[in-house]
């Protein structure tokens, strides 16, 4: 059984609908990257899979357990973490606060778990005091992430979270990502810099104007002459 | 000395503790405005509420006002929470433009309430003039403003602990932060609200309180008191409740100060005009920085 | 003429003049809210400058304030209706670059701070006294043809503002001005001055509310500044526009009547009520109308004639 499951999602914002029917999927400690042009419903799809917009058809299983239309601090409670895009940490808060908000849901494991983030990103224990809105890029997408392992999430979802670094960040961003996984928690990933994020993953969806267009392997989908020319860059 | 210390007794002071109850009244509107985005134009009449509330107790079970206070804060707490479930809810998704004409309803109801109840006359907690008491030298200070200075200090203290230590404060600051966010952080944002209801509406409740034992009791004394709030609130960064603290005390000090005979001997402002004083402020800040002296949100 | 005819007449030609002084207030609001989505919360400050300006200008000289001057009092009419605007202006001048919020806020300290200018200035309006020898235009007709006649003139000036704001609203300026309500940075990304539209849209709409003032202070002939509560005309005119449907220029003036007709007819109804519950039926009144207000707002916040969706131009 898969550990996140939707199908035939279709849904957007105001009266439009920008996923036309998308079907995903994550198994357990799988890393899962979604890539496509932009406006294709990578995001939008993200957010519809957190309840964080109304979906008209399509439904999603976590554990075999029905969440479609479940409120995002529900989702939270089972399982699922969340890393948007942009605005993903509290900006006037310090690194510390940013990842005790985290486990809002979980105050009795939040100490083992914050040491835990503090291994996985070092930087962070030396700013813990510092308000996140002063950090770098970097190093912020590092406290959204944490923010996100706080609830010891069995599902991972990360959107662009290598959006607007530099290539040496991205790399390390790309790391971590990879050391979370290996700790057993399934990812899924949208990504702009897809070649890249195809060489971590396991699995890959190609979606293209709100439709699943290829899905496949991460290896099938580099070789795959047709993607490299239109969505990994040539 | 002389001239400084009638300064100091007669308007300094006083005008501080004018500024304690703009201030507990600013932060309820910067709270409210930082977790659900729109300028509470109720919260004058919640003030009166809970003035009204603490006067039915001294006046039936001739309790003192002091401990009339508690109860007025619970009472205006928790129908601010009321208020919100039946006016406000249905509004969440709603621009916030809408919510502020809602309130200007729920100021109508409120008020009206109040006078088809305790009716319109002007009331007192206590009749008498009781002595000023002695501080150092030539300054002296009136026990009343005695006590509005030092509780509104532990309700500030209160709201420290509770904002930076607290995990529903912290969760309060995350929502003020950005509400997505908390809300994919887990955190209720619903149950949020209740509590920027709860704390907003009791400090509202308790400045009431205070602006009736500092002057006079009437069914205008909160609404009469809106302006300085919202100068005070812009003053201090609009969703900033340290802010408010600090707007509410310098509008408070700055309208009593402002009628000191600072040129000639007539008052430099007419005291009936002090909320003039406030207004000015309110311009002066919307032109030069509307983002307050702290930086707030600007709408 | 038969008395219970008379004083029943009377009674329609009351009720009709106030469903025009309102319809033109109602009028003056739409054009800030329901074209430009300004929320005005100081209604009753521009409306008391139109009313203390008429007054001034048009009672005979009094040692008790300023004038009067003992003008014609069509000719006061514009100079209400100017200095409103020019009251308005520097408010909106400030505020119209940031949100609403905060022009509610500076609307309801201006409106504040003409109340406390007119009820302290006894020189200048005669404080809380008022002033109550303003005459009213075609009083010399008697009763009941003058009150008709004045009437008429009110009703004139209602239909000539719901003509002109009608043209307004299917102006490309009424155009733009919606554009900029349902969406400032789209607005402003295809070179609309928001800042400068909406201010247009302020300045007049409180020139209207000027003139509706003026033409309260002639039918009271009486202009005090009890006129200045915010109950009576900020916030009656809020619930008639809203209910009316705000953006709909004949919602604006159906509200006006369909509301004064609930607060007159109530007037009627708590008159009835027991002696010690009569002096507190205004109170009783003042609830129904907030309670009014939060019903619709949430239940048809479109109000009885919602504004008209344009017409798209495939059809």
């Amino acid at each position: 059984m898969a550990l996140l499951e939707a199908k035939g999602l279709v849904g957007g914002y105001g009266g439009m609908d920008i996923l036309n029917g998308v079907d995903l999927a994550v198994e357990a400690r799988e890393i899962v990257v979604i890539i496509g042009a932009n406006g294709a419903g990578k995001s939008t799809a993200m957010n519809a899979l957190f309840g964080l917009i109304h979906l008209r058809a399509g439904h999603v299983t976590l554990d075999g357990a029905d969440i479609t239309g479940a409120a995002p601090n529900a989702l939270v409670g089972h399982g699922m973490g969340y890393v948007p895009q942009e605005r993903n940490v509290f900006r006037t808060m310090t690194v510390r606060e940013n990842l005790e908000m985290g486990a809002y849901l979980k105050p009795a494991t939040q100490a083992r778990v914050m040491e835990q983030v503090f291994t996985l990103f070092p930087v962070l224990k030396e700013k813990a005091n510092q308000p996140a809105g002063e950090l770098s890029g970097g190093q912020r997408q590092m406290v959204a992430v944490g923010r996100a392992l706080m609830t010891e999430p069995k599902l991972l979802m990360l959107d662009e979270p290598t959006a607007g670094l530099s290539p040496l960040v991205m790399e390390q961003i790309f790391d971590r990502i990879v050391a979370v996984n290996k700790a057993g928690i399934g990812i899924l990933l949208v990504e702009q810099n897809a070649r890249q994020a195809l060489a971590i993953a396991h699995r890959g969806y190609v979606l293209a104007t709100g439709r699943n267009r290829f899905t496949g392997t991460a290896a099938d989908l580099l070789a795959n002459p047709e993607i490299g020319q239109s969505f990994l860059g040539g | 000395m002389e001239a400084l210390a009638e300064f100091v007794n007669l308007y300094f002071l006083p005008g501080v503790a004018v500024g304690c109850i703009y201030a507990l009244g600013a932060v309820g509107i910067s709270l409210i405005f930082a977790i659900l985005r729109f300028a509470h134009f109720a919260h004058g009449d919640v003030m009166t509420l809970g003035a009204y509330l603490a006067y039915s107790l001294v006046a039936s079970l001739g309790w003192s006002v002091y401990l009339a206070l508690p109860v007025a804060v619970l009472g205006g707490a928790l129908a601010s929470v009321a208020i919100d479930r039946v006016v406000y809810q249905p509004f969440r998704r709603s621009p916030g433009i809408i919510v502020v004409i809602a309130s200007f309803g729920v100021m109508l109801v409120l008020r009206s309430l109040i006078q088809l109840f305790w009716g319109v006359d002007v009331l007192n907690y206590e009749t008498g003039i009781r002595k000023p008491i002695p501080l150092i030298g030539d300054f002296r200070l009136a026990q009343k403003h005695i006590i509005i200075i030092l509780v509104s200090l532990a309700i500030a203290a209160a709201l420290h602990w509770f904002l930076s230590r607290s995990r529903m404060g912290k969760a309060m600051r995350a929502m003020s932060d950005d509400a997505d966010l908390a809300r994919i952080s887990g955190i209720d944002t619903e149950k949020v609200v209740r509590w920027t209801w709860l704390i907003g509406g009791g400090l509202a409740a308790a400045a009431g309180v205070f602006a009736g034992i500092n002057s006079k009791l009437h069914p205008s004394v909160g609404w009469d008191l809106l302006l300085p709030l919202f100068a005070a609130a812009i003053l201090g960064g609009i969703g900033k409740p340290y802010g408010a603290i600090v707007g509410g005390l310098a509008i408070g000090i700055a309208q009593e100060v402002a009628t000191y005979p600072w040129i000639s001997d007539l008052p430099l402002v007419p005291p009936a005009y002090k909320n003039a004083v406030a207004f000015f402020v309110m311009v002066c800040m919307l032109i030069w920085r509307p983002t307050g002296i702290f930086k707030g949100r600007v709408l | 003429m038969d008395m219970q005819f008379f004083g029943l007449l009377m009674y329609a030609i009351s009720l009709a003049t106030m469903f025009g002084i309102y319809g033109v207030l109602c009028l003056g609001l739409n054009l800030q809210w329901g074209f430009a989505g300004l929320f005005n919360a100081g209604i009753a400050g521009f409306f008391a400058v139109g009313a203390y300006t008429t007054a001034i200008l048009t009672s005979p000289e009094s040692p008790n304030y300023l004038g009067g001057f003992g003008w014609p009092p069509l000719l006061a009419l514009p100079i209400a209706m100017l200095l409103s605007g020019l009251i308005a202006w520097p408010v909106g001048r400030i505020c119209l670059g940031l949100k609403g919020d905060y022009l509610a806020m500076a609307t309801i300290g201006i409106s504040e701070i003409i109340r406390l200018i007119l009820k302290n200035e006894d020189w200048l309006a005669n404080g809380t006294m008022g002033i109550s020898t303003v005459p009213r235009p075609f009083e010399s007709l008697g009763q009941p043809r003058g009150n008709i006649a004045f009437l008429a003139f009110v009703l004139l000036v209602m239909i000539i503002l719901y003509v002109a704001a009608e043209r307004a609203w299917m102006s490309p300026w009424g155009r733009a001005m919606r554009a900029i309500r349902d969406n400032e940075l789209a607005a402003a990304a295809i070179g609309k001055d928001v800042v400068r539209f909406r201010l247009e849209a302020f300045v007049i709409g409180s020139m209207v509310m000027g003139l509706g003032g003026a033409l309260s202070a002639m039918y009271f002939k009486f202009i005090g500044s009890s006129a200045t509560e915010p109950l009576l005309t900020t916030f009656l005119v809020w619930v008639m526009l809203i209910i009316g449907g705000s953006g709909n220029n004949r919602g604006a003036m159906l509200g006006a009547g369909l509301v004064w007709l609930i607060w007159s007819g109530t007037e009627l109804l708590t008159n009835r009520l027991p002696a010690e519950w009569i002096t507190r039926s205004s109170y009783l009144r003042a609830l129904l109308i907030g309670v009014l207000l939060i019903i619709v707002l949430q239940r048809f916040a479109n109000g009885v004639l919602p504004e008209k969706p344009p017409r798209r131009i495939d059809s």
